[in-house]
């Protein structure tokens, strides 16, 4: 079984059309799972429609609550608190949930054993189904803190369920950036695909992208997404990606196609077979796929 | 007054509002300081070209155990919260990518065996843009999952005048470092774009502001791309729709080469603090009700 992880960096570059587009095309093929661990932001969900069918809650972290009546004012904890989630308003102490980090540094600290930690609804994950496979997504409760213990969540069902019923991939359409949530998307990948846009953030955000990939030991292949849309940009993508050694698995041009495809909630390839995009995203399948199943990849 | 900038979903259009409202306020005359929070993915320096000559590293604090000490009780593994300090066969052992940098281990060792040594999260620099407007931006180091305190001490660095006009740039999505870059602002513009996906991820970041309880505007980019459900959502939940940015491909083209909408379009500098002026209409609204 291998695993797969769609990435950019920067946000909107097309990770979720990609992604989208290759579990309609790896249907056809090897029977794939599909993992949307953008839990953030979560939008798979709007182009393979899945059906539920178990929903389960995510408890995340804890927040700290002070008990008001125990509680003597001497102020403990809001010295002990480094994420400034302490607050005093007429000798009242109170907690903030929403900036609290969950140490309990104040639980251990408080002398009148005042302050307890209270678990957190964080958000739900979920086991679906879709006309191209199984799929695991999760939502995250705005202002919640943990998705990257989410991310890890919904890919460990992914591949327990891959290992119990052999199938061959595990495609996860992951976070923007570079932070939490990535590095849990990343972990454990057999491949990483950056989706980059030819543009000066775009550019930018592929190479900390790459740089993270390379820094968990993940082989990475890029494709340039919107690639006509500034040719400079491309060219300085693909120059950039010769001198690291990157493969350029494809070019995806501009393809007004793409959003018409998001707004009727469909795979482009799909909704539109013979779209300029679809032609190029059944390239750049047909190059990862054999890069994953046939490729020796670099774990360097 | 300070003004954030953010979406629930990514490459929406952030970074080309924030960088052309403080473009243009700087104009104007007024005090501006652009704090670009995207700590994950900061662009907004490719755009403003400030001369950055102020640099700070941003460390955790994490624990060192003197073994010599420690007598291996595990008190300082119970009070961790993050796993990230454990004691095996008598030894206690650190895991930093875990900690979270708390000092709760160091607090509750009854030995005193914990003495706390800083580690690289990421850096900070700051500059002037054309030796006028204030820039400053934080970078996550390589590998590091924890964007939350490059934010925050980005946010505390540097003070301003009251006058002053800060337009914090955040990252994407609606979870911490979102949280954490939204802390203190207020007022929130939320770009989107009107597809589904800006859809879903907008309710999201109108959500967040709510419990956040900032007061929050949306500014539709690439108008004219995709659907209505946007237009839909923002006349039944009464959140007004304060800008359209036209989608047009050669704006775009331009925007690629790191050019300023602003700079491409110059009567966005006329929007732009006619924007302004509109949030400042409605604060001081709400704070003459309120």
């Amino acid at each position: 079984m291998k695993q797969l992880v769609i990435l950019s960096g920067k946000g909107g570059t097309g990770k979720t059309s990609v992604a989208a587009a290759f579990a309609h095309l790896a249907a056809n093929g090897n029977a794939a799972i599909l993992v949307d661990a953008d839990v953030d932001a979560a939008n798979l969900e709007l182009l393979l429609a899945p059906e539920v069918l178990e929903s389960h809650e995510f408890g995340g972290g804890q927040v700290a609550v002070i008990n008001e009546v125990s509680c003597e004012g001497c102020g403990i904890c809001k010295d002990v608190c480094r994420f400034d989630a302490v607050h005093e308003a007429d000798g009242v102490f109170r907690a903030d949930p929403i900036a609290c980090d969950g140490c309990a540094a104040c639980v251990y600290q408080c002398p009148e054993h005042s302050i307890h930690m209270q678990p957190q609804m964080a958000g739900h994950w979920y086991r679906s189904t879709t006309r191209f496979g199984p799929m695991f997504h999760a939502a995250l409760r705005p202002a919640q803190e943990n998705s990257g213990k989410l991310v890890t969540m919904v890919k460990q069902q992914a591949r327990l369920l891959a290992m119990d019923e052999s199938y061959d991939l595990v495609l996860v359409d992951g976070p923007p950036g570079i932070g939490c949530p990535v590095i849990s998307a990343v972990a454990g990948a057999d491949l990483a695909l950056i989706v980059a846009e030819p543009t000066a953030s775009g550019t930018h955000d592929m190479r900390r992208a790459l740089q993270t990939t390379v820094h968990f030991r993940v082989p990475a292949m890029v494709c340039i997404n919107k690639s006509d849309l500034y040719h400079l940009g491309s060219d300085e993508i693909e120059a950039y990606c010769r001198t690291e050694g990157i493969p350029v698995a494809g070019k995806i041009p501009f393809d007004p196609s793409v959003t018409e495809a998001i707004v009727q909630g469909q795979p482009v390839t799909v909704f539109r077979p013979r779209a300029p995009a679809s032609e190029a995203l059944r390239d750049l399948w047909e190059r990862v796929n054999s890069e994953l199943m046939e490729g020796d990849l670099d774990h360097a | 007054m300070v003004i954030a900038v953010a979406s629930g979903k990514g490459g929406t259009g952030k970074t080309t509002v924030a960088t052309s409202l403080a473009l243009a306020l700087a104009e104007s005359g007024r005090q501006v300081a652009y704090l670009d929070c995207d700590v994950e993915a900061p662009n907004a320096h490719l755009f403003l070209r400030p001369a950055l000559d102020n640099y700070k590293q941003v460390d955790l604090l994490i624990p060192e155990v003197d073994s010599d000490v420690c007598t291996g009780r595990g008190v300082c593994a119970e009070a961790c919260q993050f796993h990230a300090i454990v004691t095996l066969g008598g030894k206690t052992l650190v895991f930093p990518e875990l900690c979270h940098g708390c000092g709760s281990c160091t607090l509750v060792c009854p030995e005193k065996a914990i003495t706390e040594i800083p580690k690289s999260l990421g850096h900070l620099e700051s500059g002037r843009v054309n030796g006028g407007m204030f820039f400053a931006h934080g970078v996550l180091d390589i590998g590091e999952p924890m964007a939350v305190p490059v934010i925050s001490q980005l946010k505390d660095w540097q003070s301003f005048p009251q006058s002053t006009i800060s337009i914090v740039d955040s990252p994407p999505g609606a979870s911490c470092p979102v949280v954490e870059s939204l802390r203190g602002a207020d007022y929130v513009l939320l770009i989107t774009e009107p597809t589904p996906f800006g859809l879903h991820d907008l309710r999201l970041a109108v959500q967040l502001t709510q419990e956040l309880n900032i007061p929050a505007g949306v500014i539709v980019n690439r108008d004219g791309i995709g659907d209505d459900g946007v237009d839909i959502y923002c006349r039944e939940s009464n959140v007004p729709i304060l800008m359209r940015v036209p989608f047009d491909r050669e704006l775009g083209a331009n925007l690629a080469q790191g050019k300023t909408l602003v700079a491409v379009a110059p009567e966005y500098k006329q929007r732009f603090t006619d924007l302004y002026s509109h949030i400042k209409a409605i604060l001081d609204d709400s704070g003459s009700r309120g």
